[in-house]
């Protein structure tokens, strides 16, 4: 049944990445992302991973999907037809998609629990967590807790983008005064 | 309880092929789409695939979510969960920059596509 959950929403999820190739029209491509993004939800909690997946469901579908759209409002919203051949790009991804199908073959099958991965270092955290931090949500001890610096680090990316952000939209409300004048003496 | 097995076996690349067709289709998106509202569409799709690449061989068959409780006995990895959180939202912070990048060159160069920008792609 696990099984059986996992292929459909994988399957929703390449039929869905399939129309984002095709479709022209920005505003639809956006909309489509949120499905996407809302689909990639659904499959990360049907595998256990249930806070990665309500995060997926609030930042990827819904501030990706905000983001995008006002983009899209200063913007333009349709795609112009492509001038050049897709025949390089396509020969680029499907050698790259076989390389790393070559390198699946060496990687422990889906749902395997006697994987290194998980008799090492996750069955290490799910014993010790409790003792250790009591907190029972092992996702949360190992994020604030045993891997606290890497919140950290990321704290700090986030604050570098939105200072990054801020300066470069700044910028355009100035200039944008500044035509306004201009326009107004001529 | 033998073909149960091969079907697992089966299933269980699946879940790697989609995987790596998502990294394709995104890296696809990337090259050959010269709208960049576009093009960070592709770099959403391609980073959403590394998710699936981290999180699918933390799931054990018939575990749970990783919360301790007296109830259950097997449970995922939760490691893969915590470093895929931090990615999550590192790429809405580089989307979110991307995005401000591309209106400032909407704005210099009234274009988001990139053939318009670079002028008329003689060099192709």
């Amino acid at each position: 049944m696990e099984f059986l959950i996992n292929l459909v929403l994988l399957l929703f999820l390449s039929a869905v990445t399939i129309a984002i190739i095709g479709v022209r029209n920005l505003f639809a491509v956006v909309v489509l992302g949120g499905a996407y993004s809302f689909l990639m939800a659904t499959l990360l909690i049907a595998m256990d991973a249930v806070d990665v997946g309500m995060t997926e469901a609030a930042v990827g579908a819904g501030v990706s999907t905000v983001l995008l759209l006002s983009a899209l409002h200063l913007t333009k919203t349709d795609e112009a037809p492509g001038r050049h051949s897709n025949v390089l790009p396509m020969a680029l991804s499907v050698l790259t998609g076989l390389a790393l199908v070559y390198g699946t073959w060496d990687l422990p099958r889906y749902g395997d629990a006697d994987t290194p991965m998980n008799t090492y270092v996750g069955a290490e955290y799910l014993e010790r967590s409790i003792d250790e931090t009591t907190v029972p949500n092992v996702v949360t001890s190992v994020l604030a807790s045993y891997r606290g610096y890497d919140t950290l680090g990321e704290t700090a990316v986030i604050f570098t983008a939105g200072i990054g952000v801020l300066m470069l939209l700044k910028g355009r409300r100035r200039r944008k005064d500044e035509d306004g004048e201009d326009e107004g003496r001529s | 309880m033998e073909g149960l097995n091969e079907l697992a076996f089966v299933l269980g690349g699946v879940n790697h092929w989609i995987t790596v067709f998502l990294i394709m289709a995104g890296l696809y998106i990337i090259v050959s789409r010269s709208n960049m509202i576009k093009k960070l569409v592709g770099l959403s799709i391609f980073q959403t695939s590394v998710y699936l690449l981290y999180v699918s061989p933390g799931k054990i068959i018939g575990g749970t979510a990783p919360i301790i409780s007296t109830d259950f006995a097997v449970y995922s990895n939760p490691l893969p969960h915590v470093l895929i959180l931090t990615a999550i939202v590192v790429g809405v912070a580089t989307l979110a920059l991307g995005l401000a990048l591309v209106v400032r060159i909407n704005e210099a160069y009234g274009s988001i596509e990139e053939d318009e920008v670079y002028g008329d792609g003689d060099w192709n």
